[in-house]
C-alpha cells in the first residue's frame, strides 16, 4: 500500500495542465489506480484474458485484435443504451458538471471533470463512428483508439464512484456513471479490471457474497452478534438461516456481518427483528446485498443479482426485505425487476405488524428495511427511548445510490429523528439529492488506491467537518455498507473525532425491548449517557 | 486554435457571402439554392438523428432522482423531482425544457487555506442560458411576418411587446439587445472560466461565433443599413411558395445574414445544438421513477450463467450439514456431487 500523505501535506491545486488534455498522459503512481484483477478470479466469472499484469507495466498483455474487440463493444453498446447513444451526441461542453464531481474537487485533475471523463470515450466514438470525426480528427475531438487510450480509461474509470451527482446538474441529464459503467465493460472485453472489483465478484458468484463466507462461517458470525446482543441486554436471539416457509427472506450487504462498525448495524437488523417477531430467514446463498459485478457490467450485475430472487422462491417467502446498502438499492430500484423479474411467485410487500402494504415495491416485492422500520415507528410499534443515544450528536449521510438512484430521503431522516435527540443537517448543497460521495465508492475502497479516496472524499468530509465545528456532531449516520466500511477511514483522516453508525445501530440503542435487563452500554460496549460511573466501578 | 478556426470559418462565410453577391453573382446561389439546401439539410438531418436515437433500445429505467421519492402515504413525495407517473414526468420535463430546472441548481466551488470547500452561488450561466433561448425564439417568431401573409396577430403583438421601449427608428427591439449581451457572455465565460475553456472545441465556438454574426448582421440589416424589407419579403415569400425570385437592390448586408442563417440550419443536426432533441429522449430525465412499482422489460434481455443453488449446495453440503443448516438434499443422497471446496 502506497504512503498517504498526511492533511497537512496534502496538495490540492487546481491549475490546469499546460498541454490540452489528449496531450497529457495518464500517469499511474501509487495512489492513484487498483490492483489489476487476479487471473484466478477473472476465470472464476469466465472473463476474458485472465493474466498477471500491472498498470505500471509498459505492456498490458492485451488480447492481439484488443481494438476490434473494443470498437465492436462499443458499437454494439451504442445501438443497445440510448443513454449511451444520445449522450454521445448532445454535451454542450457548458461546464456546468466540472465543479460537481467530488473526484475533481478533491485531486484538480481535469480529467476528473465529469465532461472529460465522457470525452475519454466520445473522442473515439467521433473518430470511428462520426463522419466528421472521420474526415476532421482532432479538429473536432476526434482521436484514433490507442493503448494509451485505453490505459487513460483504465485509469478514469477507475477513478469514478457513478455517484451520478453530475448527473443531477448537467441541462441534459447527461450520466457520467452511463459512460464509466460501459467504459468498465469494454474495458473488461479485453481482460482490464481491478481487483477489488472481480475479487468480490468472484467470491459472491462462488460463495454468495463478497467476502467469501462460507455457510457455516456465515451462520457463527451471526451467532457470535448474538452473544453481543445477549451481553448488552440479557436478550437472546435466534436467528434461522435457509428456512423454508419463512415470511420473509432478509438480504444484506456481507460487509455488515464481516467488520465494524456495519456488524452493530446488523445487531441492530436482529434485534428489530425478534423485537417484532418477524418470520424471517436468512440465506447464506443469497447472502449478499451488494452487487460488485454492477462495477464490472450489466450483465455481471444480472448474474449475481439472480440469486435473491431465486432463493426467494426456492424458500417460498412471500417477500423480501433488504439491509441498509447504498449500490444494492439501485440495483433493487432500477435493475433487479427488468433484469431478473418478474417476481410474480412474491406477494406485494406488507408488514404483518402494522398491516401496512408496500404499494411502492408492487412490482419487485422487495423493500428496504428503513421503510419498513419507519412505518413500524409511525404505527407505534416500537418502544423507543431516544436518550440511549444522547451521547451522540449525529449528522447524516445520503449514500449516492439512495439518493440519485431512489429518492430515499425523509424515511432515513424519519427514523433518525425518533431514534436521537441531537441530529443536525450538513449544509443544504451536499445533502440529499445534492449529497457527495464517500470517495470510495463503485469498488474502488481499496487501500492502494487511498490517497484518491481522502482526496474523493474531501468534499464529504469538509461538510461533516463543518457541523463538527459548528454544532460539535460527533456522529457520522449513513444507510450505505461501503460508507460504513469507508467513512471511518475517511473521518479519521479528515475529521477525526466523527465515528461512523449504520441507522440501524442507533435503532438497536434506541429499542427499548421486551424482557430486556437494563442496558448500561450501547451496542458498541461504551457507556450509555448516565452510566459512566456504573462503567467505573466495573472496572 | 480552437477559437481562431471558428472565428475564421465564420468570417470566411460573411466574405463569401459578400463577394459572391456583390462579385460573383451568386445572388441565385445565396437566396434560392442555399436555403432550400439548409432546410433540406436541417428538417432531414434533424428527423433522421432523432429517429436514430430513439431506434436505440431503454434497457433500464435511469431517472436521476433529484428529490423525496414516492414512498408510504404520509411522506411528502417530491412529485416533479421525483416524478412516478407520466404526467408528473411531463411536468419534470416541462421545467427542463422551458426552464432549465437543472441549471439552476448550479454552483460555484470555492476553496480556503485547510482544504475547505465551498459552493458559492452561481447562477450567470442559467440566466444567460434561458435569456438567450427565449430571445432567440422571440426573434425567430417575430421572423414570421417575412414568410406569412397575413401576418398573424401575435407575430405584431409579440413585436409592439418587444418594441415597447418605442426608441430611434426603427424601434428598437428588447430582445436584440439581449440577444447579443447573453451570447457574448457565453463567448465570454467559455474564454475566461479556465476549466470551460480546457473542455472546448472548435464546435462549442464555432455556434457561437455564428449566432453572433446572425444577431449583428441582422441588427446591421435593420437599424444601419435598412434594407428595404418589401424587397427581401418577396424574396422569402417566393421562397415560401415555392416560385423564388430575387428582387433587385437587396444590399448584401442581407444575403451575409441569410447566409450565416442558413448556415446554422444547415450545420445544426450535425452538431451538439442536437441537445434541442436530446433533451426530450434523455433517459434519466423523461422516465418516471417507478420500477419498483411497475416492471419494464428490457426488449434485448437474455439469459446469463448463474450460480445455482444446487451447485451452490453441492459444493458446501458437508459443512452445511456439519453446521446445522437446512440442505435440500441429505449427504446420503448426494455423496458423489458433494465435492471439498
Amino acid at each position: 500500500m502506497a504512503k498517504v500523505p498526511k492533511p497537512s501535506e496534502l496538495e490540492l491545486q487546481h491549475e490546469l495542465p499546460k498541454t490540452e488534455w489528449m496531450d497529457t498522459p495518464s500517469v499511474f503512481k501509487p495512489g492513484n489506480f487498483s490492483y489489476p484483477g487476479k487471473a484466478k478470479n477473472l476465470k472464476v466469472l469466465g472473463l476474458a484474458n485472465p493474466r498477471e499484469w500491472s498498470p505500471n507495466d509498459q505492456d498490458w498483455k492485451l488480447p492481439a485484435d484488443w481494438k476490434n474487440i473494443v470498437l465492436e463493444g462499443l458499437r454494439e453498446r451504442i445501438d443497445k443504451y440510448r443513454t449511451l447513444k444520445v449522450f454521445m451526441d448532445i454535451c454542450v461542453r457548458c461546464g456546468a458538471c466540472a465543479d460537481k464531481c467530488h473526484f475533481y474537487l478533491g485531486s484538480g485533475d481535469p480529467k476528473n471533470m465529469p465532461v472529460l471523463r465522457a470525452e475519454l470515450l466520445r473522442s473515439v466514438y467521433r473518430k470511428e463512428f462520426t463522419l466528421a470525426g472521420k474526415i476532421m480528427g482532432s479538429m473536432v475531438g476526434a482521436r484514433d483508439l490507442t493503448e494509451d487510450v485505453i490505459k487513460e480509461w483504465f485509469m478514469y474509470f477507475f477513478q469514478c464512484t457513478e455517484c451520478r451527482r453530475c448527473s443531477l446538474f448537467c441541462p441534459y441529464g447527461i450520466d457520467t456513471a452511463e459512460f464509466t459503467i460501459i467504459g468498465r465493460e469494454l474495458l473488461n472485453l479485453i481482460g482490464c479490471n481491478i481487483d477489488w472489483v472481480v475479487g468480490p465478484a468472484a467470491n459472491c458468484y462462488q460463495t454468495g457474497n463478497h467476502l467469501g463466507i462460507q455457510p457455516h462461517a456465515f451462520k457463527d458470525m451471526l451467532e457470535f452478534f448474538v452473544d453481543e446482543i445477549e451481553a448488552v441486554n440479557g436478550i437472546r436471539i435466534e436467528p434461522s438461516f435457509n428456512r423454508k416457509g419463512a415470511e420473509f427472506l432478509f438480504v444484506t450487504p456481507s460487509g455488515d456481518v464481516f467488520a465494524d462498525p456495519g456488524t452493530y448495524t446488523l445487531m441492530g437488523y436482529l434485534m428489530l427483528f425478534h423485537e417484532i417477531g418477524l418470520d424471517y430467514t436468512w440465506s447464506t446463498y443469497a447472502s449478499e446485498g451488494g452487487n460488485f459485478g454492477f462495477f464490472t457490467s450489466h450483465e455481471m450485475m444480472k448474474r449475481l443479482n439472480s440469486k435473491m430472487y431465486a432463493e426467494a422462491k426456492r424458500l417460498g417467502v412471500k417477500s423480501i426485505i433488504g439491509g441498509e446498502c447504498g449500490h444494492m438499492w439501485r440495483v433493487i430500484n432500477q435493475y433487479m425487476d427488468t433484469v431478473n423479474g418478474p417476481a410474480d411467485f412474491l406477494e406485494v410487500p406488507k408488514s404483518p405488524i402494522t398491516g401496512t402494504t408496500f404499494h411502492n415495491a408492487a412490482s419487485t416485492k422487495m423493500i428496504h428495511i428503513v421503510e419498513f422500520t419507519a412505518d413500524l415507528i409511525k404505527n407505534g410499534k416500537l418502544k423507543l427511548d431516544a436518550s440511549r443515544n444522547d451521547h451522540l450528536k449525529v449528522t447524516y449521510h445520503d449514500s449516492c445510490n439512495t439518493a440519485r438512484g431512489m429518492g430515499f430521503f425523509d424515511e432515513p431522516r424519519y427514523v433518525l429523528n425518533s431514534v436521537c435527540n441531537n441530529f443536525y443537517e450538513m449544509p443544504a448543497n451536499t445533502i440529499r439529492e445534492q449529497t457527495f460521495c464517500c470517495g470510495s465508492g463503485s469498488g474502488l475502497n481499496n487501500d492502494e488506491f487511498m490517497e484518491m479516496r481522502m482526496r474523493g472524499g474531501l468534499p464529504r468530509a469538509n461538510a461533516v467537518r463543518h457541523v463538527n465545528e459548528k454544532f460539535g456532531v460527533n456522529t457520522l449516520s449513513c444507510i450505505c455498507a461501503i460508507d460504513r466500511a469507508v467513512l471511518p477511514t475517511l473521518m479519521n483522516y479528515w475529521v477525526p473525532d466523527v465515528s461512523v453508525y449504520g441507522l440501524h445501530e442507533l435503532v438497536g440503542n434506541a429499542m427499548v425491548m421486551e424482557g430486556e435487563t437494563e442496558r448500561t452500554t450501547d451496542l458498541r460496549g461504551e457507556p450509555l449517557p448516565g452510566m459512566e460511573d456504573n462503567e467505573n466501578e466495573d472496572i | 486554435m480552437g477559437i481562431k478556426f471558428s472565428l475564421v470559418a465564420v468570417v470566411g462565410l460573411i466574405l463569401a457571402a459578400y463577394i459572391g453577391v456583390t462579385a460573383a453573382g451568386l445572388s441565385h446561389f445565396f437566396g434560392v439554392s442555399m436555403p432550400y439546401l439548409a432546410m433540406i439539410l436541417f428538417l432531414g438531418g434533424f428527423v433522421y438523428r432523432v429517429l436514430k436515437w430513439g431506434r436505440a433500445p431503454v434497457p433500464f429505467r435511469i431517472p436521476t432522482t433529484g428529490g423525496q421519492e414516492k414512498s408510504l402515504p404520509w411522506i411528502k413525495h417530491a412529485k416533479f423531482d421525483n416524478p412516478s407517473t407520466k404526467g408528473q414526468t411531463f411536468v419534470r420535463m416541462a421545467l427542463e425544457v422551458l426552464l432549465f430546472r437543472s441549471l439552476f441548481r448550479n454552483t460555484k466551488f470555492e476553496i480556503e487555506k485547510g482544504h475547505k470547500l465551498f459552493y458559492q452561488w452561481e447562477k450567470w450561466l442559467w440566466l444567460a442560458s434561458l435569456t438567450f433561448h427565449y430571445c432567440f425564439l422571440v426573434i425567430l417568431l417575430r421572423h414570421l411576418r417575412f414568410f406569412t401573409e397575413p401576418v398573424p396577430f401575435f407575430v405584431h403583438g409579440l413585436e409592439g411587446l418587444d418594441g415597447f421601449l418605442q426608441v430611434g427608428l426603427p424601434g428598437i427591439y428588447i430582445t436584440d439587445g439581449l440577444f447579443i449581451l447573453a451570447v457574448t457572455y457565453l463567448i465570454i465565460r467559455r474564454l475566461i472560466i479556465p476549466q470551460v475553456r480546457y473542455i472546448s472545441l472548435p464546435q462549442d465556438y464555432f455556434p457561437l461565433f455564428l449566432i453572433l454574426g446572425i444577431g449583428l448582421t441582422g441588427i446591421l440589416t435593420r437599424y444601419v443599413y435598412k434594407v428595404d424589407l418589401i424587397k427581401v419579403k418577396t424574396l422569402t415569400m417566393g421562397l415560401i411558395s415555392f416560385h423564388p425570385v430575387i428582387p433587385a437592390g437587396i444590399g448584401p448586408i442581407f444575403f451575409i445574414h441569410f447566409a450565416l442563417v442558413c448556415t446554422l440550419f444547415a450545420y445544426f443536426p450535425f452538431s451538439k445544438l442536437m441537445h434541442a432533441g436530446g433533451i426530450f429522449l434523455s433517459p434519466t430525465r423523461n422516465l418516471p421513477n417507478d420500477s419498483r412499482i411497475k416492471r419494464h422489460v428490457n426488449p434485448w434481455n437474455y439469459p446469463v450463467k448463474v450460480h445455482s443453488y444446487a451447485e451452490y449446495e453441492d459444493h458446501f453440503r458437508e459443512k452445511m450439514v456439519e453446521a446445522g443448516l437446512p440442505v435440500d438434499k441429505e449427504l446420503e443422497e448426494a455423496p458423489s456431487a458433494s465435492a471439498k471446496p
